[in-house]
Order: C-alpha cells, then sequence, then structure tokens
C-alpha cells in the first residue's frame, strides 16, 4: 500500500520537475535559437568554471541563462504598484501558472513498466476523461492573466488582460474543436488509450499516427495552441510595442519570473498534446512490446525495460521537436493585428473545426459500419 | 467519497459561496463564485458524474465566469462602499425567503431516501460520456434539439440588439426587426 502511494508520488513529482526543467531550457532554446535565426552571436556570458574555454569551445551561454538570470529576476525588488490589489496581484501569476501545471498529469509519457509483478503505468493520473479535463484546465488558465492585469492597477495592464482573456476564449473554441475530432477518430477520451491505439502500421510500414488521419486538427491545434500561449504571431496581450508589457507592465522579480515560466510551461504542453495527438506519443515507428518487427520482417527483440526507456526517449525528443518548431514560428511571423486576430479565431478555426468534425463523423459511421 | 473529503469540500463551497455575496468588490465576488464552481465540479466528479463535473468546470468556470469577468469590466464595476439604504422591505422580504428555502430543504431532507439507495454502488458506465450521450441524443433528442434552438433565437436577438445602424436613424427601430427577422430566416435555412 505505502510503496504503490509512493510509486504514485514518484510519478507526480517527477512530471512536474520535467516540465518545469524543460521550460527552463526553452529559455536557453529560445535565446540562443533567435540568435541563430538572426544571426547573431547571443547568450555567451559569464562562464563560471571556465571549463567550455579550456576544452576550445565557444561559450553557449547556458550559466548565463539558466543560473545567473534566475538570480537575478528573484533577488530583485518585488514591485507592487499603489493602488494595485494586493492580495490578486500576488495571486496572479501562481494562478496563471498552476492549471498549466497541473495538466501534465494526465499526459502518459510511456506505456507501461514491470518491475518484479508490478505493472506501473507511466502516467501521474490516469482519468478517463482525461481531454475534458485538458480542455477544462486550459479553460481556467484564463483567469491568471485576466487578473494580472486588472490587479496592476494600470491601463496598459488592463487593456492587455481584456485582450488575453478574449483571445483565449476565442481560441478556446478551435482547440475544443480539434480535440473532438481526435476524441471522435480514437473513440475514447483517456490520453493513455489515444496513444496504444497509434501502436501499429498501415501497409506494413506506415506508423498508425493520428497526423495521418488528422492533419486538419493538427494544424488546428497547433495554431490555437500557439495562440493559448499568447506568443508571437499571438502576442497581442503582451504587445510590447503598444502596451508595453501588456498584463505583466507592473511585475517584477520572481512573479514576473512565474508569469515568463507560464509562457515556456504551456509551449510544452501544445508541443506535448501533439505529441500525444497525432504523434504517438511514446510509440517508436515499429516497435512493440516485444522488439522492433521491421517492415522487411526483421525482428528484432528486446528486453522490456528497455522498450519502454526507448517510449520515454521517442516522447521526449518528439516534445522538444514541436517545443522548437513552435520557437521557430515565434522568431519568424510578425504579430497579427487584432481584428486579423478575431476573424482567424471565429471565421477560420471555428468553421473548419465544424467542418472536420463533420467529415470525420461521416467516416468514423461509414468505417465502422455500425448503426 | 468518503464522508471525510464531502464535509471538507462541502465546507469549502459554502465558504466561497457566502464569499460570493459577503465581498464588497465585485471582482472578488466573481473569484468566490469560481471558486465555488470549481468545488462544486469536484464534488460532481467525487460522485461518479465525472462528464458533467468536467463540462462544469470547462462551461461555467472557464468560460461564462470570464464573460461576468469582462461584463464586470466593461461597466466598470466599483467597490460597493456602504450597503444602499432604504431597502428595509426588501431585506426583510429576502431574509424570509431565505428562511423558506432553508426549511424547504429540511424538510426534503427528512423525507429523502436513505439507506439502501442511498448506499448501492453506482452502475457500471454511470456518469461516463457514453452514457450522457446516450441520454441526451437519444431518449431526449427532441427535448434537446428543442434547447438549441432556444439558445440559438437568443443568440440572434443579442446580434440583433448589437447591430449597428448602418445609415438612417430614423427608422432603426423598423430596420432593427426586419434585420432580426433576415436573421432569424437565415439561420433557419
Amino acid at each position: 500500500m505505502l510503496i504503490d502511494l509512493l510509486i504514485e508520488a514518484i510519478k507526480a513529482i517527477v512530471v512536474v520537475v520535467m516540465v518545469l526543467n524543460l521550460a527552463g531550457v526553452l529559455l536557453w532554446f529560445e535565446r540562443k535559437g533567435s540568435a541563430l535565426i538572426q544571426d547573431r552571436i547571443g547568450a555567451n556570458r559569464a562562464a563560471i568554471t571556465g571549463f567550455g574555454k579550456r576544452m576550445g569551445l565557444p561559450n553557449l551561454g547556458l550559466v548565463n541563462t539558466l543560473i545567473a538570470d534566475p538570480l537575478k529576476l528573484f533577488t530583485k525588488e518585488d514591485f507592487v504598484p499603489d493602488g494595485a490589489d494586493k492580495f490578486l496581484h500576488a495571486l496572479a501569476p501562481f494562478l496563471a501558472l498552476f492549471p498549466v501545471i497541473i495538466t501534465f498529469a494526465v499526459v502518459p509519457f510511456g506505456d507501461v513498466v514491470q518491475i518484479g509483478s508490478r505493472t506501473i503505468t507511466l502516467q501521474a493520473a490516469n482519468i478517463n476523461a482525461a481531454a475534458l479535463y485538458v480542455l477544462a484546465t486550459i479553460g481556467i488558465g484564463v483567469y491568471g492573466v485576466a487578473l494580472g492585469g486588472w490587479s496592476s492597477n494600470n491601463r496598459w495592464a488592463l487593456l492587455g488582460g481584456i485582450r488575453a482573456s478574449a483571445q483565449m476564449i476565442s481560441y478556446e473554441i478551435g482547440l475544443g474543436l480539434a480535440i473532438i475530432a481526435v476524441v471522435m477518430t480514437y473513440g475514447t477520451l483517456d490520453l493513455q488509450e489515444m496513444c496504444r491505439a497509434q501502436g501499429g502500421v498501415w501497409f506494413g510500414f506506415l506508423p498508425r499516427w493520428g497526423i495521418c488521419l488528422q492533419p486538419v486538427a493538427f494544424l488546428m491545434l497547433l495554431v490555437a495552441g500557439m495562440a493559448e500561449s499568447k506568443r508571437v504571431p499571438f502576442d497581442l496581450p503582451e504587445g510590447e510595442s503598444e502596451l508595453v508589457a501588456g498584463y505583466f507592465t507592473e511585475y517584477s522579480g520572481g512573479k514576473q519570473a512565474v508569469f515568463m515560466m507560464t509562457d515556456f510551461a504551456e509551449i510544452v504542453l501544445v508541443a506535448v498534446l501533439i505529441t500525444v495527438f497525432f504523434f504517438g506519443g511514446w510509440q517508436v515507428p515499429w516497435l512493440y512490446r516485444d522488439g522492433f518487427h521491421f517492415p522487411g520482417g526483421a525482428h528484432l527483440a528486446l528486453p522490456q525495460l528497455l522498450v519502454a526507456i526507448l517510449g520515454l526517449v521517442s516522447f521526449m525528443i518528439k516534445t522538444v521537436l514541436f517545443c522548437w518548431l513552435q520557437i521557430l514560428i515565434r522568431w519568424t511571423l510578425p504579430r497579427f493585428r487584432y481584428d486579423q486576430l478575431m476573424r482567424l479565431g471565429w471565421k477560420g478555426l471555428v468553421p473548419l473545426g465544424l467542418a472536420n468534425i463533420v467529415v470525420t463523423a461521416i467516416v468514423v459511421v461509414l468505417t465502422s459500419g455500425a448503426r | 467519497m468518503t464522508p471525510g473529503v464531502f464535509m471538507f469540500l462541502a465546507t469549502l463551497a459554502v465558504i466561497s459561496a457566502l464569499g460570493t455575496v459577503a465581498q464588497r468588490n465585485p471582482v472578488h465576488c466573481l473569484l468566490s463564485l469560481v471558486a465555488t464552481l470549481l468545488t462544486l465540479a469536484v464534488i460532481f466528479i467525487g460522485l461518479d458524474a465525472v462528464t458533467v463535473g468536467f463540462l462544469q468546470a470547462i462551461v461555467y468556470a472557464g468560460a461564462i465566469m470570464v464573460l461576468f469577468l469582462f461584463v464586470i469590466w466593461l461597466l466598470n464595476l466599483q467597490t460597493e462602499l456602504r450597503s444602499a439604504p432604504g431597502y428595509l422591505a426588501v431585506k426583510a422580504i429576502s431574509g424570509l425567503l431565505c428562511a423558506a428555502l432553508v426549511a424547504e430543504l429540511f424538510l426534503l431532507l427528512r423525507h429523502a431516501p436513505t439507506a439502501g439507495g442511498a448506499q448501492a454502488a453506482a452502475p457500471p458506465g454511470y456518469g461516463s460520456l457514453d452514457m450522457l450521450a446516450t441520454t441526451l441524443f437519444a431518449d431526449y433528442l427532441v427535448a434537446f434539439e428543442i434547447t438549441s434552438v432556444l439558445l440559438l433565437a437568443a443568440i440572434v436577438g443579442a446580434v440583433a440588439l448589437a447591430r449597428r445602424e448602418p445609415s438612417r436613424r430614423g427608422v432603426s427601430a423598423q430596420a432593427m426587426a426586419a434585420g432580426a427577422a433576415a436573421a432569424s430566416s437565415e439561420r433557419g435555412a
């Protein structure tokens, strides 16, 4: 009994730590990546060990980004503006971060592991209605941003907060419609079951990944997800050329760092959702529970633990790739105008999503042959 | 759900519901209401009504309350400084109604089915999306569709009211009625 509880606790902690770490690493990804895209050098300070220099390597700015900057942020003065709602001003950043972090509880990051007589599912919480849970937590994520803007007693911040809530509400619908189409395709709300359904191959070589079944939903989830994370080209709530810094204008120090962390955690969340829904989650092409079955008919038996680790690695690689894709888009496109943003959400994504659902429903009924 | 968990959640729900009516700042009231709705969602999930619980969180806490927030901002509601004077009669009547409601609740609880009926385990699949969908789209299909028509009418009405006049102001009422009629016939077709 105690050991079961311990396993659950370890899984929960591992998930949270992984997400927060990846969010931190993404900051470095973003700095060096944007430098690469814009033909700059990027972060290259603070080589405190001098190790890389002695080895003749260029300074990658890891210490600078991952240690020095967070230290600087957390030791800065925590400023609360005059006339601000102090309680909500302090609460808002955490209200923004919390729903994003708890969403990862239902994400399966691997299949099952057999240790002794114990079968461990690599998923922090196995909820049957996981897809609904994801929608619920994303929906609640609006409050942190909106209240952060309102409680600051600043017009820029309030405008940013209003923009953020309007944008997130609008794109939640597109996001929900995309997820509904996916749920109809797999016939389950359980993310682990969805990943399992994506095992196996078509025509002997093509992995049965969701992207082949739902390409439209994939694009919709990518667009709506990026809009939910409020980054360029959807960064109107922040809009630094119009609103100073939007909803977090009046935030400094640790609270601002939490808002920043939320942004990166949301990138990870979108990447993870895309991986689970459309790229097989922890599936490796041609890898089954007993080892590889290659298209030619060759078979490579692998121990069960190695298969689980390979699945975990594949999940990580896919997640990091989609994080990178989002950073690439963020540094490539300019910001939308507000009317363009709303038109894309309501006149683009919503009708497209409804059409996608109708087509999916027809195909599901025709192929299942029932009713 | 064990009685202890239920008591904890119920207490939380009642406290946040009291906060909704007792606080002066409209945004704080709204947040208390969100907390109430989320606690209710958790109670639903604990009582095996998983789908209803999540829908409560998505629809009420996640969407409708944000619209409430918008309304508060757009109307620029300020903190209520002191209670308005001269509403003694209103207060008395609402207090009376409140007492009646509490009395009714107690009466209902006394006559509620207990023991066997309440203790029985839920049938398999109870509260799942499958069961909810079967109930909505097979057993009560007509009622469900009629409700959606009602909602559609409300949407059309809101659009007609919010529609800005394109040109002459003199015929505003007529144009509005015509616009509403056109919109509704368009949707109906």
